[in-house]
């Protein structure tokens, strides 16, 4: 029986496995892939760093959504990975390894074990309860990181050295510009292609229900574990790069509200979608320039003690909005919005014929 | 010895009013209040600004400041958490977060996040108390052990005896069953809403009275909610054992550590209690299980 309204179907296992598969959807990646690689030309460096900060929010969601998203493990311990990663990079420079080289196995090293020792409560733990774990956890690397911070002989931070390899520097906007697009994209590639193979399937059936999950054979501790330190790897290497941007590391970047901050986007973006990942870290990094910009136009003048809480509110006042009217986030928006296009003039998608 | 015995109890009465609010909200809706901390300085940033208007009358702001708490937390469950019945228990708990940020938001628009004291204003002092012993207490230290005292004292008499305790307790285990019983689920659970921001308004009261007010004191309510899960999620009467027990291990990191020790040492006691038993010293063991 045909289906109707479609007019594609694949017919090779080539054409199944495309990330890319149709012509149009080729042509935008290429015109996006385009508008990446000459941004710089045409952008001022303000908005080369604020897409950089995207950027680097972007990876730290994707990574958040495979754990919360994919496996369904509510995590508010996101901001201690990330401290995790700057805090191993600070730890390395004291004693003088400054080459990315080495520093980005390191964190990679101890954000894995980290993801392990919080990943391995998360098999006795459910829901609130793993939560607390990881809220505890975040509470717990911070005053290591506070100690380490306050040993350093009482200075506010560690001051991080461009990386360097071979000769290669490191710095400047367009290059910090370049080198967090594509490390976005790279983990844009494997969080896509985790979610469709066998790990994603098996994350997902563990989120809708692990007791069913382990009677179809998925092992859930194994798994489980995997979306830990696949999570935790990942942000704390966004912890590393975020401290060589930033050139300077201390404790008061990675407070809970950095924490609730991943947890807006990707519910802001739309839970379980990788898209809603990179959506929503761009929604909230741009959120605060786009109120920024809205006061300058509205109240030229306004004090700025009320700047920031407006900043604050809006924030909370969205994220709240989100999660009464509209659960399915940005992409649950998005998809609303071209179905209505796909189906007018009609409303519901056609009954089939059995 | 009997100053860090008398610091212990103080800390443990701040403890206990903030850790009635995480377990009366809890047991009736299954969430976990994250804006807990946020409404204790609400509460301080009421009586400041009711001290304000009515200076030097300690009798009518103490109580018009708690109040006002109180019907904070009614309306937070009209706005905020009615709209969120039916949805993933992890949402609303996201929407309590976004209630703290909204209420510091508000809070540092109206009132600026400049430090206050609104003892000023009351019109009251705060003369320092020495206890036989040797141990000297503020007080209102004494004025917070004996309001957790109290309001303890007040919840076991009115969720045991009164009719409408009774009704909260039942709604609190099922509430379609209570609802099939003709129980208005909908104002139970207002009413424990009220009961948690007044319990969280006193302890800011109090708190702000005697220390200092400043928008930042929200990190209370985080550090209490270790002593909620300790004592057991559902479980009031767990609170106060674990108030003393969380309160005591504080004191004594500062006492042999450092501050910095102490700052995180409700959530290391909060660690090990979910690895040793999560469902807390008194809660009721809910289905955790070992994959």
């Amino acid at each position: 029986m045909a289906a109707l309204g479609g007019g594609y179907f694949k017919t090779s296992y080539e054409a199944d496995l495309a990330l890319i598969d149709t012509r149009l959807r080729r042509a935008a990646v290429a015109a996006l892939a385009l508008g990446l690689l000459l941004l710089p030309r045409f952008a001022s460096s303000f908005t080369l760093d604020l897409v950089s900060q995207a950027a680097l929010a972007a990876i730290g969601a994707l990574a958040l959504n495979v754990l919360t998203g994919l496996a369904g493990q509510i995590s508010l311990g996101h901001a201690g990975f990330l401290a995790a990663g700057a805090f191993t990079t600070a730890a390395l420079v004291e004693r003088g390894v400054t080459s990315p080289l080495v520093t980005l196995p390191a964190t990679a090293l101890v954000g894995g074990l980290l993801g392990l020792a919080v990943g391995v409560p998360s098999l006795r733990l459910k829901g609130l309860y793993l939560a607390l774990g990881t809220l505890a956890m975040h509470h717990v690397v911070l005053y290591v990181a506070g100690e380490m911070q306050a040993r350093a002989g009482g200075n506010t931070g560690f001051t991080i050295p461009p990386a360097r390899v071979a000769g290669l520097v490191l710095r400047g906007t367009v290059a910090w510009y370049y080198a967090l697009v594509v490390a976005a994209l790279v983990v844009l590639m494997l969080a896509v292609n985790l979610q469709r193979s066998r790990a994603g399937r098996a994350w997902m059936a563990i989120r809708d229900r692990d007791v069913a999950a382990a009677s179809v054979g998925i092992n859930v501790a194994r798994y489980k574990l995997a979306a830990f330190v696949w999570s935790s790897v990942v942000t704390a290497l966004a912890g590393t790069l975020f401290a060589y941007q930033r050139g300077f590391v201390s404790v008061e970047a990675f407070g809970f509200f950095v924490a609730v901050e991943y947890i807006a986007m990707i519910i802001i973006g739309g839970l379980g979608t990788a898209l809603g990942a990179v959506l929503g870290a761009a929604f909230v990094t741009l959120l605060p320039y786009v109120i920024d910009g809205a006061v300058a136009a509205l109240a030229p003048g306004a004090a700025d003690y009320y700047i920031f809480p407006a900043k604050f509110g809006a924030f909370g006042l969205l994220m709240a909005l989100f999660l009464i009217f509209e659960p399915l986030g940005l992409v649950g928006i998005w998809r609303r919005i071209r179905n209505w296009f796909f189906l007018w003039p009609f409303r519901h998608r056609p009954l089939r014929a059995s | 010895m009997l100053q860090a015995l008398a610091t212990t109890l103080v800390v443990a009465s701040l403890y206990a009013l903030l850790g009635a609010g995480y377990v009366l909200v809890y047991r009736s809706s299954r969430v976990l209040n994250l804006a807990q901390g946020d409404l204790l300085t609400l509460g301080g940033y009421f009586l400041f600004a009711v001290a304000a208007a009515f200076p030097g009358a300690p009798a009518v702001s103490l109580p018009l400041a708690a109040l006002l708490s109180a019907l904070t937390g009614v309306l937070v469950y009209v706005v905020l958490m009615r709209p969120m019945a039916g949805h993933p228990v992890f949402a609303a708990v996201l929407v309590t977060v976004t209630l703290g940020i909204l209420l510091r938001a508000a809070i540092v628009l109206v009132f600026t996040d400049r430090t206050r004291h609104p003892l000023q204003n009351l019109g009251l002092a705060n003369p320092p108390r020495p206890l036989p012993g040797g141990a000297v207490v503020s007080t209102f230290d004494l004025v917070m052990i004996g309001t957790a005292a109290a309001l303890f004292v007040a919840l076991f008499v009115f969720l045991k005896l009164s009719p409408l305790g009774i009704q909260m307790r039942a709604a609190g285990e099922d509430a379609l069953l209570a609802s099939q019983r003709g129980i208005n689920f909908h104002g139970v659970f207002a009413l424990s809403w009220a009961l948690a921001a007044f319990a969280g308004g006193l302890a800011g009261i109090i708190y702000s009275s005697n220390v200092r007010l400043e928008p930042s004191l929200d990190v209370l309510g985080l550090r209490a909610f270790a002593v909620a899960l300790v004592g057991g999620l559902d479980s009031l009467a767990g609170v106060i054992p674990a108030a003393i027990l969380v309160a005591a291990v504080e004191v004594m990191s500062i006492r042999y550590g450092n501050p910095l020790l102490s700052d995180v040492s409700p959530f290391l006691c909060l660690l090990v209690m979910l690895l040793v038993r999560p469902w807390g010293l008194f809660g009721t063991r809910e289905e955790l299980e070992r994959v």
